[in-house]
């Protein structure tokens, strides 16, 4: 039971950084087609930019300083890059991603350099909020959970409530006869790029220091954004909500439960020994599976139900 | 080459001039890759470069990798992220095969064990290709990605066959050659690189006109199409997948023999982010693109490494320019002159050509700069380099190198702008008049 509830609110808050990380994802994905390599890149950014402003200034500032930055660049990368390259077809907008995703890898290494940098959960919210059956609960997590809220009521006040919103969510489904009706939808696509990189930076600023700033951190966290993005399907941000918090859970749980096949073989009286065959397939621990995991689930969502959770059309 | 130029080289039948005037680029490339290593060679001591015959059995074995990788993206617009699965997983059967033959539990003579490779990233490529040859485009992307992703956490998982970090080691000299050659020295081994590349890439040409070569060019360009005139496109793309993965394998096991370890980098997603760099800076669109790319991206590895911690930051750089500016890569930029030759006016493109050389040069120079002081001041201090412009030493403290790359850069940039218009004006002339004389085809 304790086991239970600590893996719970982990994996909960794991699941709305991934949401944050995924929303943006989705929107530019659904829209315009584009599956964006460099959203990764810009959580990485937003978590190194955090780290330098907060040696200099101070961690709130970079709060909003750091996202503020990574959507100029996004928007950069849309104006000047993305549609540019538009009218050579998806592929090489994708191929495009990919290499800035390289070429800011690269420079991140050669700014910061290629170690870990120190960047630490501000003094202010390091300490236990409550503990649960004994176990500390950090405030820096419940103060994750709480941003990423926020965040989630902003995304989806405003795509509702707003004029903006409502042209993009009709953008995601019609762009032609959105731009047929006389709307900018280039207008459009920068500002979901901006916003979506704003949103991925800032999820590397909170992020940032709950897993470890490295130089690597873009390109293990890419992947697995794919798998919700695809999982939750394409145009449908509630799908992308499920699957973030699915995903959260599932691999924070995988990593508590020790278990192996062999342990459910037991249960049948059967034993394996390092003389059984495919020994070393049935001894593998669950929290090694549960690193494999999204990526099972990547390849088999889009092999069987390339609509997803809760997608409007195949991806 | 078009349909009906296959069609009328069958009917000609030619002779061996008309065969000399169609294959002489690839005979040369031949002989110059027999004869490339002898100009390392150190005739005081009487041995071969090392680095040098490496090198060249690098861009050897990657090249074969490169064009089994655009077999899927120029060949069937297949896009795949997790190429390397299919060489590295044919590199460790290749491995696993020469320790079996080493053990007296097989016989395989050494110049097959590519073969071995091959087969095993057949084996491979049929079974991953029937996952992911369900989908195309993105979301075949995706699912490569996917695949690879879990094959490179497999490989840190399962010792046995993959041997963990460590990788599997293996010994080529097995002494089972059928040509009485021990392989114990590397210009053996470069010899047989050399064979087994050439088989490779005269096989993958001749596939391109096979069947079912057309067939994945068709489903390529139009999907609808093809499925109209009674193909099955998915069984055209996974026939293609599975194959591309025969010489992917064919690649891996040229690696095995050449480094004598397979590790799991071989499987890693930076391997198949190389093949993707390098068939799309040499070109996707023409046959031998990648083949270009290979040298270009395996020389800036091999030979900027050493002198530099940047070279895949330059390798991204390029990759980018190519994919904003000449889609169709280095072959394509070639390719586009060919109008312009066939009116014999390729000369008058010389002076424009020079002019946008210098503005050019200036602005890679200071790029590289700008670069290079970034990158020392913060990873190349700690390996205790010196930092040189030429032969002079800089102190990266001092402001002068960086103002000095910064106007190289942006005065080269403004500069080249300017060329480039007047560039831009003589191309297009020169392209009209190619298009007036129906030169174009």
């Amino acid at each position: 039971m304790e086991v239970f509830l600590v893996s719970l609110l982990n994996g909960l808050v794991y699941g709305m950084l991934l949401f944050m990380l995924a929303s943006g994802l989705t929107l530019i994905l659904s829209m315009m087609g584009v599956l964006n390599f460099a959203h990764a890149s810009a959580y990485m950014l937003g978590a190194y930019f955090a780290f330098t402003i907060s040696q200099h200034i101070g961690f709130w500032p970079a709060l909003v300083v750091a996202p503020l930055l990574c959507g100029a660049i996004g928007a950069a990368i849309e104006m000047y890059g993305l549609r540019r390259v538009h009218r050579n077809g998806h592929i090489a907008e994708l191929l495009f991603t990919f290499g800035l995703a390289l070429i800011i890898e690269k420079v991140v290494q050669m700014t910061w350099g290629l170690i870990p940098v120190p960047y630490r959960i501000p003094a202010g919210l390091d300490f236990p909020l409550f503990t649960v059956y004994g176990t500390y609960f950090p405030a820096y997590r419940a103060f994750m959970l709480l941003i990423s809220a926020l965040m989630f009521g902003a995304i989806w006040l405003g795509l509702t409530r707003t004029r903006i919103g409502l042209v993009i969510q009709a953008a995601l489904h019609h762009p032609e006869m959105v731009g047929a009706l006389g709307h900018n939808v280039p207008r459009v696509f920068t500002t979901v790029f901006a916003a979506g990189t704003a949103l991925a930076g800032l999820a590397g600023v909170i992020g940032g220091n709950y897993q470890v700033t490295e130089p690597a951190m873009a390109f293990t966290m890419g992947p697995i954004v794919f798998v919700v993005v695809v999982f939750g399907g394409l145009g449908s941000l509630t799908g992308c909500f499920i699957a973030s918090l699915l995903m959260g859970l599932i691999q924070t749980f995988a990593v508590v439960l020790d278990y192996s096949m062999a342990d459910l073989l037991r249960w049948f009286g059967l034993t394996v020994t390092s003389a059984t065959p495919f020994h070393e397939v049935l001894m593998v621990p669950l929290p090694r599976i549960g690193a494999l995991l999204p990526y099972v689930l990547l390849v088999l969502i889009l092999v069987f139900k390339p609509r997803g959770l809760m997608g409007t059309r195949d991806t | 080459m078009s349909a009906d130029a296959t069609q009328r080289a069958i009917v000609a039948a030619p002779g061996f001039a008309a065969l000399a005037r169609r294959y002489w680029l690839w005979a040369a490339a031949f002989v110059a890759a027999l004869l490339l290593p002898w100009l390392f060679f150190d005739w005081s001591t009487h041995r071969h470069s090392g680095f040098a015959l490496t090198m060249l059995s690098e861009i050897g074995l990657m090249s074969v990798f490169a064009l089994s990788f655009n077999m899927q993206m120029g060949q069937a617009g297949l896009l795949s992220f997790g190429h390397a699965i299919l060489f590295g997983l044919g590199g460790y059967c290749a491995a696993h095969t020469m320790n079996a033959v080493k053990a007296g539990s097989m016989w395989l003579p050494v110049e097959l064990v590519p073969l071995a490779g091959g087969l095993g990233g057949l084996a491979f490529g049929a079974l991953f290709g029937y996952v992911a040859t369900q989908q195309r485009a993105t979301a075949f992307a995706m699912i490569t990605m996917g695949l690879g992703e879990l094959v490179a956490a497999c490989a840190l998982m399962f010792m046995g066959f993959f041997g963990g970090e460590g990788g599997i080691s293996t010994d080529r000299v097995t002494g089972t050659s059928v040509l009485g050659v021990s392989y114990s020295s590397s210009w053996e081994v470069y010899c047989l690189v050399v064979a087994w590349t050439a088989i490779a890439i005269v096989a993958m040409r001749l596939q391109t006109q096979t069947p079912l070569g057309r067939m994945a060019n068709a489903t390529r360009d139009n999907f609808e199409r093809a499925q109209f005139v009674g193909y099955d496109p998915r069984m055209v793309r996974f026939y293609q997948f599975a194959l591309s993965g025969f010489f992917a394998g064919i690649g891996g096991g040229l690696y095995a023999i050449v480094y004598e370890i397979v590790t799991f980098d071989t499987v890693a997603a930076a391997k198949s982010a190389t093949a993707l760099l390098a068939t799309y800076i040499g070109g996707a669109g023409v046959f031998f693109g990648p083949l270009l790319g290979t040298i270009v991206v395996v020389l800036l590895q091999s030979g900027v490494s050493l002198l530099s911690n940047a070279w895949l930051l330059y390798v991204g750089v390029l990759f980018i320019i190519m994919v904003m500016y000449a889609p169709g890569g280095l072959a394509g930029i070639v390719a586009q002159h060919a109008p312009i030759a066939r009116i014999g006016r390729l000369r008058e493109l010389l002076v424009p050509y020079l002019r946008i050389l210098v503005p050019g040069v200036l602005s890679v120079f200071g790029f590289v700069l700008l670069i290079e002081l970034a990158s020392f001041t913060t990873i190349g201090v700690a390996q205790g380099k010196a930092f040189k412009i030429g032969f002079h030493a800089v102190d990266p403290a001092t402001p002068f190198p960086w103002v000095l790359g910064a106007v190289a850069l942006i005065g080269g940039g403004l500069w080249l702008r300017l060329e480039a218009r007047g560039f831009r004006a003589r191309w297009d002339a020169l392209i009209a008049d190619a298009k007036a004389k129906g030169a174009m085809l």
